[in-house]
Formats: C-alpha cells, sequence, structure tokens
C-alpha cells in the first residue's frame, strides 16, 4: 500500500494517521478536513470552552507541531470529501479534485441533528469549534434566557455550563427522563436530579412543537412545546443527537446503515476501505465515545495494511460526562434488565459507585464523583471482558 | 517547604493530594515518594485519583500516564510532562519541596 487517504481530520482520522506511521506505513498520507482546523479535542467544548476556563482555542489542539511533523502528512484542510470511487480508488472532492489513493479510512464524524423548520438567530448547536465560539460569544453578553433542547450528555454539559455563568436555563427532554437509554432508570434519575440541585429546570415528556421568532430573519423569542406551553428564550441549544457524515458515500456501493457498515475490524466489504470513529457501524453498533474513536483506529489500520481483517475491537465501552461540578463515569455493556446496586457512596451526596448487576455478575459500573474505585472495576471489567490472546 | 502528612498514613500503592496552586500528588511506591504536579496535562482529572502501576500513574479519565521519576507522559492523549518535586521525609512526616515560584527550574 503506497498511499492513504484519512478522510477526516477528526479524533478518529488523527489517531488513524498515528496509527499508520507507528504501524510503519511509510507511503503517502493524506489528511482531508472539512473544517478548517487540525484535529481538537471535542469534550472541552461543552464545558471548559464554554465557559471560557479554556478560552485559548490552542490548548485543544490534539497534536503539536512537532508531531504533526513527524506524521508527515499533507494536509487538505477546509475541504470537503463529495465521493468515493472505489473502482477508480478515488475520493472526490469539492472543487471538482479528485484524489487517488491505495487505502481509505472514514473518518468522517457525525452532524448535529437538528430541528425541522427554520434555524432563527440565536439558535445553536455544538460539535464544532466555530459552533461553541459561536455560542460562547452569545452568553457572554450578560444573563440571559437558555433553553436546551434535548437532556442527553451534551444538552446537560451545555445546561451546566450555562448556569455555571449565570444564565437562566431549561432543559427541555421528549422522554420521561433524560439519560434511561446509557444507565437504566434508577441512575438516570439521580443523574437528572443534578439540574434542580444548581437551580436549572427540567421539562420532560413533551416535545418540541416550533420555535418562535420576532418576524422573518429575526432572533429566536421562544420555544413552544409539544403540549402548549411557551417557553420565553434569548438563546436555544439543540442537544438532540447527531447523524453520521454519510452523505458524501451515497452511491458508492459501500454500505450505509445509520452509518458505515464495517466489521468488528472497522473493515468495509472494501478491504481497502475502513471506517472508524462515530461515523462506523462497527459489527452492528455505533458507538460516540471518545475513547472507542481512538482505540478502533489502531485496530482498523492494522487491518487495513494487512489487507483484510486481522484483529477486531472488543474493549469495553467507556464514556464519561462533566456536569454541575460532577464527574459521571460509566464503563461496561449492561442490558436494561441489570440492577445497579450502590456499593460506595450516596445519591444524596452527588458522589457514588453503583455495580449494574446480572446473575451476581457485574456487567457494568457507574460512579459519580468516584474516580478512584471507578478505574479500579473498570479496568477489572475489561480484564474478564476480554480473555487472554496471544 | 510543605508538610504533606506523616508517613504511616501513607502506606504503599496509595497516593494523597495537597492544595497547593497548582495542586500536586505525593504517591508511595514500593518505599519510594514521589510528588508530581497533580492534574493531567491532557484534560482536567486528578492524578492523584489514577492507577498506579510500579512508578506509573494512569490518569482515571483518558488512561494517559505519567513516569513519576521524570514526569514525562509515557502514553496519549498526554503529550506534556507534568512537573515533578522533590520530596524527603523527616520525623516521620513527609515534605513536599514545591517549585512554584521556580518554573523552568525544577528538577
Amino acid at each position: 500500500m503506497k498511499s492513504v487517504a484519512v478522510i477526516g481530520a477528526s479524533l478518529a482520522g488523527l489517531y488513524a494517521a498515528r496509527a499508520l506511521r507507528a504501524q510503519g506505513f511509510d507511503g503517502r498520507l493524506v489528511i482531508v478536513g472539512e473544517e478548517h482546523h487540525r484535529p481538537y479535542d471535542r469534550p472541552p467544548l461543552s464545558k471548559a470552552f464554554l465557559t471560557g476556563a479554556t478560552a485559548d482555542q490552542g490548548q485543544l489542539a490534539l497534536a503539536d507541531a512537532e508531531e504533526i511533523a513527524e506524521l508527515d502528512a499533507e494536509w487538505l484542510l477546509g475541504t470537503r470529501a463529495t465521493g468515493l470511487d472505489t473502482q477508480e480508488r478515488a475520493v472526490l472532492l469539492d472543487g471538482g479534485r479528485s484524489l487517488t489513493t491505495d487505502g481509505v479510512v472514514i473518518a468522517t464524524g457525525a452532524t448535529p441533528r437538528r430541528l425541522p423548520g427554520p434555524a432563527p438567530a440565536g439558535t445553536h448547536t455544538l460539535r464544532t469549534l466555530e459552533d461553541a465560539q459561536a455560542l460562547r460569544a452569545e452568553l457572554t453578553r450578560g444573563p440571559v434566557r437558555v433553553v436546551v433542547i434535548g437532556g442527553g450528555f451534551i444538552g446537560a454539559e451545555v445546561a451546566s455550563s450555562c448556569a455555571a455563568l449565570g444564565h437562566d436555563v431549561t432543559v427541555v427532554e421528549a422522554a420521561a427522563r433524560p439519560l434511561v437509554p446509557q444507565l437504566g432508570d434508577t441512575m438516570a434519575g439521580i443523574c437528572a436530579a443534578l439540574h434542580a440541585d444548581h437551580g436549572v429546570t427540567l421539562l420532560t415528556g413533551t416535545g418540541v412543537a416550533r420555535l418562535h421568532d420576532g418576524g422573518a430573519g429575526h432572533r429566536v423569542t421562544a420555544v413552544e412545546l409539544a403540549d402548549g406551553r411557551l417557553l420565553p428564550a434569548d438563546v436555544v441549544v439543540i442537544g438532540i443527537g447527531v447523524r453520521p457524515h454519510t452523505a458524501w458515500l451515497e452511491g458508492s456501493g459501500l454500505p450505509l446503515d445509520d452509518g458505515v457498515c464495517c466489521d468488528a475490524g472497522g473493515v468495509t466489504p472494501q478491504p481497502h476501505i475502513v471506517a472508524v470513529g462515530d461515523v462506523a457501524r462497527a459489527d452492528g453498533t455505533r458507538a460516540e465515545h471518545w475513547t472507542s474513536a481512538t482505540e478502533q483506529a489502531a485496530v482498523a489500520v492494522r487491518n487495513l495494511l494487512a489487507g483484510r481483517t486481522v484483529a477486531t475491537h472488543r474493549s469495553l465501552p467507556y464514556f464519561w460526562s462533566d456536569q454541575y461540578g460532577v464527574r459521571i463515569q460509566f464503563a461496561g455493556r449492561r442490558l436494561p434488565t441489570d440492577i445497579p446496586r450502590i456499593v460506595e457512596g450516596s445519591p444524596d451526596d452527588r458522589s457514588f459507585l453503583a455495580c449494574y448487576e446480572r446473575d451476581g455478575r457485574t456487567t457494568a459500573v457507574l460512579a459519580l464523583n468516584r474516580p478512584r474505585p471507578f478505574m479500579r472495576l473498570r479496568r477489572e471489567l475489561a480484564r474478564a471482558a476480554q480473555p487472554v490472546t496471544t | 517547604m510543605i508538610p504533606v502528612c506523616p508517613l504511616a498514613d501513607l502506606p504503599t500503592g496509595e497516593s494523597v493530594r495537597i492544595d497547593t496552586a497548582p495542586p500536586i500528588a505525593v504517591f508511595h511506591t514500593d518505599g519510594q515518594l514521589y510528588a508530581i504536579d497533580d492534574t493531567c496535562t491532557h484534560q482536567d482529572a486528578s492524578l492523584s485519583d489514577g492507577w498506579l502501576e510500579g512508578c506509573l500513574v494512569e490518569c482515571p479519565l483518558h488512561a494517559a500516564s505519567f513516569d513519576l521519576r521524570t514526569g514525562a507522559a509515557t502514553c496519549l492523549p498526554a503529550r506534556r510532562a507534568v512537573r515533578t518535586h522533590p520530596v524527603t521525609v523527616e520525623d516521620g512526616m513527609i515534605y513536599v519541596h514545591h517549585h512554584a515560584a521556580e518554573e523552568g527550574t525544577a528538577a
């Protein structure tokens, strides 16, 4: 393999590029990124970056100048991939250009879902650095009424950051309770209580009917809920999940189904094309987690260079969230029927460790502000989940 | 020189965080004491909560790893080293010699 193109200058894309070089690939390496930035870390965008604690965007960079030099890659930033010609082994780029390459790493990530209808000024999604900068600019002009649509991790983190900045915040969640799919009903309830602890209103069980503005092209003025309630709003943040960015792959022949379908090693039916990160539906599962994006990359690259699947990514799912000064960490594979049991601390103190159990066995672990025992259990779970192979 | 705690209160394999600015983590590994800046250089997490293995500590948030002897980051996602600080024991009390005012000259 003489040339590899990484499509997506993201966390997963950078880790794939690193893995290519670390695994001995010394050919032409091209990294195509739609954004104008070199890869940066997104988790702080809804937290430290939004509150201004991390004001310098340079602190978000995932690679320093020295590493960029070592990678010896050609960077095509501000460039959008528009198609993939698997016959000609070419990536089509905007502006009519194309890039012929032996191997392709698809790392195009995901884009936020939006509400149907127009988005008046003052409505935001949060995915990119520009998104965060635009939202931060609105939040530094003095106290405003913020409505966050969606009570998932992004929504909760944004609400927490807005509350810390002194804004009046309401979170609207369509489900009866946010985070139930991730944490189960009991634990999700404990996490949802964090909002009230900090004066943030959580409205659940109702969707959003539409956004009101002061006339065409004017700013948002209110959020109308499906039950008719009207929430006055100066700023609206929409955090209702993401859609994997696969539009450019339509017609490529690659199987697409809420992501690029690939095997557990990230390999698509075309062995010279692999997918990693949020865009990859690996073995039927699509993860949107920081850690799996980094881990998948090394595995997929190994398979890409081998020309077939020689390794699979099976590590324990892990994610974390920081809200209202509480660090939430979760690891494992839980089923809705698994029973959480608090083994240390207390929900009342917003500091505890809980194990999810199935048939007397721990399947997953959740911690609020208990990083040390969490880490110990996470390691034990990972060891148990991964039989030693040679 | 900052008093940390009696040596007897910090058994092997344990760590303690002291609220200096920036905070410092003191580790007791196999008869050795080490002190490093407590905050992971990748993202805000306390290394005193980390996983201790030999002379390495793994960050509890993203598994970055640091060498307690040199402060060097030995594993991504951290790239920058943490500062190390000399530790002594006098009359059974652990002390850290803080270099905050002399950044750049610290060990």
